[in-house]
C-alpha cells in the first residue's frame, strides 16, 4: 500500500466533520471518493498532505502510512510532504503570473536553479497534461489569460513538474465545461499506473470509468463516514449497504 | 370585488413608484452636490491661486513672510518630513498587518486586543499627536524642532490607517492563493512575498497614497514638531515647514498672505493629484490592476 489510512478523522473547532475513515491505496491506482455534499471527502484529503495545518480551527486525530511507515516519520517537514503529495483543487487556481513562472516558482522553490533544467522540466510537464501545442509560444502570458480547462491542465501540470507519488484530486472537473472536463478526465485515465490518484468526484459516471478503486462517503449523524469500499465494479454492480445501493444508482443523494 | 382589487394595487403601484422615483432623486441629488462641492472647491483654489505660480515660485526662497518669493524651501522640507513618515510607517504598517492577516491563531487574544488599540489611536485628534510628538520625540528623545520630529509624528498619525488598509489588502487576497501554494511545498515565506503580496500590490498602494494625502494634509501635529522655520532645511535635524504649515501661516498670521496661501494650495492639490495619478500608472506598468480602496476598479 502506498498511501493508508487507519481512524482517520477531522474536525474544525472542535465538530467532526468525518470520524475513522479508513482506506488503502496501492501504488499507481485511481481511487475515487464519492458521496454527497458536506460528508468529509475534501477534509480527507486535506488530511492527508496536512493541508489542514493552514485551514483555521482544523484538527486531525488517527494513523497515515506511507509506504508502510508512519506518514510524520517518512516527511517530518510539511513542505516536503507536498512536494510528493500533489494536490488539484475544485477551481483551477493558476498564480497571477505568465505561464512560465507557474511552473518554475514551486520548482524553485525546491531548489531548482538551473533554467536549462527548469524549462525542460516546465515543457515536459507541459507535454505531460497536452499543453505544451496550446501554449508554448506564449509561455510569457499571464496565465489568468487560458481558458478555464486549460488553467486546470496547467494546474496539473504544475503539481506534476515535482514528480510526487501520490495526486490528490478535489473535484478537479466540476467547475470545467464539459468538452474541457473530458480532457482532464483522459488526462487522470492516463496518470494511472504513474501515480495513485484520490480523487474526490460527484460525478459517479466518471468515478465508475477512471477508478480502480472506489469508497463512499456518507453522513450519519451529522459525521461524515465511509459506509463502503471496494474495487469500483464490484462496488457499483453489487453494492452491499442499502444506502449506497439507492445513492450510487441515482435514487439518492 | 375584482374591480376594486385591481384599483388598490394600482394604488399600490403608483405609491410604489413615487417612492421609487424619490429614493432615486435623493441618490442622484447626494451624489451630484459631493461632486459638485469637490469642482466648486478646486476652481475656487485653482481660480484664485494659479495666478500666483510660477517657476520661479516653485524653487525661489520666502521673502517678506510669504507675501513674495517662493515657496522652494517649503517643497523640500515636505518631501523630507514625508519621506521619514513613510520610511517609518510602510515597514511597521505592512508587518502589523501580515502578523495581523496570517491565517494560523488569526483570532487571537494579542490580534484583538491591537486592532482595538488602532481603532482608539485613529479616533485621537491630530493636535493630540502634536502634543505627544513635541513632549516625547522633540523633548524626551532630544530631536528638537525638526523634520525628524515632525516625520515621526505623523508616522505615528498615519500607521492606523495604514495598517488597516494593508490588513484589509491582505485579506482580499483569496485563501485559494495560498492554499495552492502550500499544497506545492512552498515555504510561509515564499508564499508571502511570492504569492500573497504581488496580488495585494495595489490595494497595499492605494492605503500608501491615502495615507500620504493625510500626512500631506497635516498641519496641527506638525505646529509643535517639524516648526515653522521657512528656511532651506541642510539636515533632518533642522526645523522645516511644510506646505499645510505654510498654507495656514499665510491665511492666520500673515495680512495679504491670502493670495498666496491660495497658490500654495494649488501646489499642494496639484502634487496630491501627482503621486495618485504616478502610483496608477505605476501599478499600471507593473501589470497590475489598480483597485480602488473603495472597491471600484478603474
Amino acid at each position: 500500500m502506498l498511501i493508508a489510512t487507519e481512524n482517520l478523522s477531522v474536525s474544525y473547532n472542535g465538530r467532526t466533520v468525518l470520524r475513522d475513515a479508513t482506506i488503502e491505496a496501492k501504488p499507481g491506482e485511481i481511487l475515487a471518493l464519492v458521496g454527497p455534499s458536506g460528508c468529509g471527502k475534501s477534509s480527507f484529503l486535506a488530511a492527508i498532505n496536512r493541508l489542514t495545518e493552514i485551514i483555521p480551527g482544523a484538527s486531525v486525530r488517527g494513523r497515515i502510512r506511507f509506504d508502510g511507515r508512519e506518514l510524520e516519520t517518512v516527511f517530518p517537514s510539511s513542505v516536503d510532504l507536498r512536494r510528493h503529495v500533489g494536490m488539484i483543487f475544485q477551481q483551477p487556481n493558476p498564480f497571477a503570473m505568465s505561464i512560465r513562472r507557474n511552473l518554475e516558482l514551486p520548482l524553485r522553490e525546491h531548489g531548482i536553479r538551473d533554467s536549462g533544467e527548469l524549462r525542460r522540466i516546465a515543457e515536459s510537464a507541459l507535454r505531460d497534461v497536452g499543453l505544451w501545442d496550446e501554449v508554448s509560444d506564449r509561455l510569457e502570458q499571464s496565465a489568468l489569460e487560458l481558458s478555464g480547462g486549460q488553467q486546470q491542465r496547467l494546474c496539473i501540470a504544475r503539481a506534476l513538474a515535482l514528480k510526487p507519488q501520490v495526486l490528490l484530486m478535489d473535484e478537479p472537473c466540476s467547475s470545467l465545461d464539459p468538452l474541457s472536463a473530458e480532457r482532464v478526465e483522459q488526462l487522470i485515465d492516463s496518470m494511472r499506473g504513474q501515480y495513485t490518484v484520490l480523487i474526490v468526484t460527484h460525478n459517479l459516471a466518471q468515478a465508475r470509468r477512471l477508478s480502480d478503486q472506489v469508497a463512499v462517503f456518507w453522513t450519519q449523524d451529522g459525521v461524515g463516514r465511509i459506509v463502503e469500499q471496494g474495487e469500483t465494479e464490484a462496488v457499483f454492480n453489487a453494492p452491499s449497504n442499502p444506502i449506497v445501493a439507492s445513492y450510487l444508482s441515482g435514487r439518492k443523494g | 370585488m375584482n374591480d376594486s382589487g385591481t384599483a388598490t394595487s394600482r394604488v399600490i403601484g403608483v405609491r410604489h413608484h413615487r417612492r421609487e422615483v424619490c429614493v432615486t432623486v435623493a441618490v442622484w441629488t447626494a451624489a451630484m452636490s459631493v461632486i459638485g462641492l469637490l469642482i466648486w472647491i478646486l476652481t475656487d483654489i485653482a481660480v484664485r491661486g494659479l495666478a500666483e505660480i510660477d517657476f520661479g515660485f516653485l524653487i525661489s526662497d520666502m521673502q517678506n513672510a510669504g507675501r513674495e518669493g517662493g515657496i522652494g524651501p517649503i517643497i523640500l522640507s515636505t518631501g523630507l518630513i514625508l519621506l521619514v513618515c513613510l520610511v517609518v510607517s510602510i515597514p511597521l504598517s505592512f508587518g502589523t498587518a501580515i502578523a495581523l492577516t496570517e491565517r494560523i491563531g488569526q483570532e487571537t487574544g494579542f490580534a484583538c486586543n491591537v486592532r482595538r488599540s488602532l481603532d482608539v489611536l485613529a479616533g485621537v485628534p491630530s493636535i493630540v499627536f502634536g502634543l505627544f510628538g513635541n513632549a516625547f520625540f522633540a523633548i524626551t528623545l532630544g530631536l528638537g524642532y525638526s523634520i525628524l520630529s515632525g516625520g515621526l509624528t505623523l508616522a505615528c498619525m498615519v500607521l492606523p490607517i495604514l495598517i488597516r488598509t494593508s490588513e484589509q489588502a491582505l485579506r482580499a487576497v483569496p485563501a485559494e492563493y495560498q492554499y495552492a501554494a502550500a499544497a506545492l511545498g512552498m515555504k510561509r515565506t515564499t508564499i508571502l512575498f511570492r504569492v500573497v503580496l504581488p496580488v495585494a500590490m495595489p490595494a497595499l498602494a492605494a492605503g500608501v497614497v491615502l495615507s500620504i494625502g493625510r500626512a500631506l494634509a497635516e498641519t496641527a501635529a506638525l505646529l509643535f514638531t517639524s516648526g515653522y522655520v521657512a528656511r532651506s532645511p541642510e539636515s533632518l535635524l533642522d526645523s522645516g515647514r511644510s506646505l499645510s504649515v505654510h498654507i495656514y501661516d499665510l491665511a492666520m498670521n500673515v495680512p495679504g498672505g491670502g493670495a498666496r496661501a491660495y497658490a500654495t494650495a494649488c501646489v499642494l492639490v496639484a502634487l496630491l493629484l501627482m503621486i495618485n495619478l504616478a502610483t496608477a500608472f505605476l501599478l499600471r506598468m507593473t501589470g497590475v490592476r489598480h483597485r480602488s480602496t473603495t472597491g471600484g476598479t478603474c
